[in-house]
């Protein structure tokens, strides 16, 4: 009951004008990022982190107006995998799959309202998991000691490659880059400063904020410049949206299916590293697998096979959010971003967070509630602006994209040498997309790195230098089991996974991106 | 009413003085500034944004004050920048604190001593506490350092600031008082924060906390830790009354995190004075006093030059414990 409680009061907490006016824009700028090929949700909130900043917000709305962000995008990837056949983000790649085809059937708004609907699904049940999970992950929080602390922050960086990575090599070597990156600035432990080559400007360590904002959105502009012309533009209106209902036939064929899914997508999203993809990947195959033995309708148009990757992916997102909040190890390269968002509000998230601000937490998780039914309500009527919106051509969308960047990271931090610091990172994540190098690995090394570092040393000087004391408890014991099953495991069935994805893809139709 | 009545008649009272006091010193500020060396939201902050306030509020200013924050380099970025550039302005002050002390004084403001610009006023001070968790078995603070003293590896002691921090330099200061003359070997684990060090010491992983009398409150109200010894000169008043200081264990140790403010270094004398009567007649009046007790401050009252002496003083007890623990040469 204490729940209901909390939860009555994250209500109060969201409930302000402001707060929904927040959550309002957020879910709209969200779900127009996830409908923009090559916008994702990590994209879209590292854009608008400065924007959260520059208004002065407190730490609540900020988490509102981003987290709406997030959830927006995982709604509006949707639109151009079903319209255009181009995933908007990584998560609505398997929406393509059955999406576009049916879309070709003449049945694109039935496609667009029922994975609007098995989103909303999705999302809501996954918010509800959320709830009861996170507090009970809590309880152990007195648990957590240095060693501990280390040990869960290996885990994170083991499974971190998993099934989402094409190349375990490539997502080591960011991870590396993003710890080696962490390690600028005075150390905590001896008060020395290190590799800041007397440069005031970076005793404090670089900025996580302007490292991703450089490394995702910057970077988007460099690659934009780069190619010089859209290949998004102007194909929307070729397509006739059709009716906007579906049929309640349609909804009754698919409430099982948006069920599993949600269960499916909602537990790939807690494990740390896995994140939506594999949600909507899951959900998808899975699927696939108990109702068309055969492969006769799947891949052909199936409402099923659209609700299926709609309702994984974004449980998922509301899965990654679980060990967040409750440990301060994210489950996704978009929750990494909101991680670092929450750490420069002065917010630790981890065991204390719960104890120490409730009024964040619940009123968080209330606004995702009321972000789900505004996003319902936007993406079934209003979808037809959103299909829109596609037509914008990228010589438009990416100087407001280095703009907002600019002036967002000047707003906070007033600092030309910020701006500096943006733009290398601008230039490094344009140089490691061409290697294919994952970005988020950095991001996650960046933000953690401090933190594995200080607990590693911590464990080991209130232990007198005996290094043992790293495996002293059942608890970390248990972590550096799971750590290394998951780090193992990808390796030997990651890549089987990966190929099947990559290779249905292949299959069921030419992807332009 | 009539409490109210006295109050305004104080702030006119006030009011009148500081007019007639800007007038005498010939100097009033066009454009009140004062840069926080911190983004929004912490003590360096709220220490311009309080004083901003209630400066104007009491009519102490008649303009509002701007707040600049210019964060970075644990405020080294705003001291080179006052240092550098803004050497003459007499618009300007500067949130500063026991933190700038110490950084000044371990040299991690590349190439600025404290002698490049003029310290103003205090505003007040948190008084640091050393605590145990509530079923320790230490009883008092000369238990604790006596432990310390004959089995150092036994203790950890864990606190919120880095190695070589305030926190650190805290135990180091009362075990420097009990007599433990090589201080290197008192095992201190830094945390990011208070709030994080004592959550370790309720799970059980350190014997001991070190931090700062406002942090510690609310798990002594919650009954959660137990305050060994207070370092104020005396007993603290209110709320604080019950905490023993280390003076009265034996333990010659006084540790304050003040806060206050700096100027830049070629500010004009009519300029200092003014802002520094400024600031003296803000901590006398009542609605001063009002907002330290409510964001858990004590008393600090030193003003130009003894302010000064109070800064070189503390800059050269920390420099020495440094060289003591190796963190300068």
């Amino acid at each position: 009951m204490d729940t209901f409680m909390s939860l009555a009061d994250g209500f109060a907490i969201a409930l302000t004008w402001q707060n929904i006016l927040l959550a309002l824009l957020g879910c709209f700028l969200g779900t127009i990022m996830g409908a923009l090929p090559g916008l994702g949700p990590s994209n879209g909130v590292a854009i608008l982190i400065p924007l959260a900043f520059t208004l002065g917000l407190g730490a609540t709305p900020s988490l509102i107006l981003l987290t709406s962000v997030y959830y927006g995008a995982m709604y509006g990837g949707r639109i151009s995998s079903i319209l255009l056949n181009i995933p908007g983000d990584e998560p609505a790649m398997m929406t393509c799959l059955d999406g576009y085809p049916m879309a070709q059937k003449g049945m694109a708004g039935q496609a667009l309202s029922l994975s609007g609907i098995a989103s909303f699904v999705g999302a809501f049940f996954a918010t509800w998991g959320l709830i009861f999970l996170a507090p009970q992950l809590v309880k152990i929080a007195l648990l957590f000691g240095p060693a501990e602390y280390f040990a869960l922050f290996a885990l994170a960086f083991m499974t971190l490659g998993g099934v989402s990575s094409t190349n375990q090599a490539k997502s080591a070597f960011a991870a590396a880059l993003g710890l080696g990156l962490a390690m600028i600035g005075v150390d905590t432990q001896t008060g020395v400063p290190r590799f800041t080559f007397g440069e005031v400007h970076l005793y404090d360590g670089l900025d996580f904020l302007v490292a991703i904002v450089g490394l995702f959105a910057l970077s988007e502009v460099f690659i934009f410049l780069e190619h010089r012309h859209g290949d998004a533009e102007g194909t929307a209106s070729k397509i006739k949206v059709g009716r906007l209902t579906p049929p309640l036939s349609m909804l009754k064929q698919t409430t099982p299916t948006m069920i599993r899914s949600t269960l499916l997508g909602f537990l790939a999203g807690v494990l740390p590293g896995a994140g939506a993809s594999l949600g909507s990947f899951i959900a998808y195959s899975f699927e696939k697998r108990l109702v068309d033995k055969d492969g006769k309708t799947f891949g052909k148009g199936d409402p099923r096979g659209v609700a299926a990757p709609e309702a994984g992916n974004n449980a998922a997102a509301g899965g990654a959010l679980v060990p967040m909040l409750a440990l301060g190890v994210p489950g996704s390269g978009t929750t990494a971003v909101l991680l670092a968002v929450l750490l420069s509000l002065n917010i630790t998230p981890g065991p204390l967070l719960f104890s120490q601000n409730p009024d964040v937490v619940w009123g968080l998780i209330a606004a995702l509630f009321i972000a789900n039914f505004m996003l319902l309500a936007m993406n079934i009527p209003m979808v037809g602006l959103f299909t829109r919106v596609l037509m914008v051509p990228p010589r438009i969308l990416m100087p407001v994209v280095a703009m907002v960047s600019f002036v967002g990271i000047y707003g906070i931090s007033g600092s030309s040498f910020d701006l500096l610091v943006m733009v290398g990172f601008g230039m490094l994540g344009w140089i490691l997309r061409k290697f294919d190098v994952p970005l988020v690995p950095i991001i996650l090394g960046t933000l953690l790195g401090n933190a594995m570092e200080n607990n590693l040393r911590r464990a080991i000087t209130i232990d007198n230098g005996n290094w043992l004391t790293l495996v002293d408890s059942p608890l970390s014991i248990t972590l550096w089991l799971i750590a290394i099953v998951g780090f193992i495991l990808p390796l030997i069935i990651g890549r089987k996974v990966k190929s099947k994805m990559h290779a249905r893809r292949d299959e069921e139709g030419s992807l332009a991106d | 009413m009539i409490i109210k009545a006295t109050r305004l008649t104080v702030a006119a009272a006030l009011l009148g003085a500081s007019t007639f006091g800007a007038f005498a010193d010939g100097f009033t500020p066009e454009n009140p500034e004062c840069i926080a060396p911190a983004n929004p939201g912490g003590g360096w902050d709220f220490t311009c944004r309080q004083v901003g306030k209630t400066l104007q509020d009491l009519g102490l200013l008649d303009k509002t004050m701007q707040v600049v924050n210019l964060a970075g380099g644990g405020g080294g970025v705003a001291y080179a920048e006052v240092v550098n550039k803004r050497a003459d302005d007499n618009d300007l002050i500067v949130a500063a604190s026991s933190a700038t002390a110490t950084r000044l004084a371990q040299g991690a403001y590349p190439g600025n001593t404290m002698d490049q610009v003029r310290w103003l006023a205090s505003i007040g001070a948190d008084y640091g506490v050393i605590a145990v968790a509530k079923d320790s078995d230490i009883a008092d603070l000369p238990a604790l350092l006596e432990m310390i003293k004959t089995d150092p590896r036994s203790v950890s002691v864990a606190g919120g600031s880095a190695v070589g921090g305030w926190d650190h330099l805290k135990v180091l200061i009362a075990a420097n008082a009990y007599g433990i003359d090589d201080v290197r070997t008192v095992k201190y684990i830094a945390f990011d924060g208070g709030g994080e060090a004592v959550t370790q010491l309720l799970a059980g992983s350190v014997q001991a906390f070190t931090g700062d009398i406002s942090e510690a409150k609310g798990f002594v109200d919650s009954g959660d830790i137990r305050v060994l010894a207070v370092l104020s000169p005396e007993r603290l008043g209110g709320e604080f009354a019950d905490f023993p200081t280390a003076k009265e264990q034996g333990v010659d140790a006084i540790g304050a995190n003040w806060r206050g403010f700096y100027a830049p270094g070629e500010m004009s004398d009519e300029a200092y004075d003014a802002w520094v009567s400024k600031i003296a007649d803000l901590y006398a009046t009542p609605e001063w006093k009002e907002i330290m007790a409510n964001n858990g401050m004590a008393p600090l009252d030193l003003q130009g030059a003894a302010f000064e002496t109070f800064v070189s003083e503390s800059v050269a007890q920390i420099q020495a414990i440094s060289k003591d623990i190796g963190i300068i040469k």
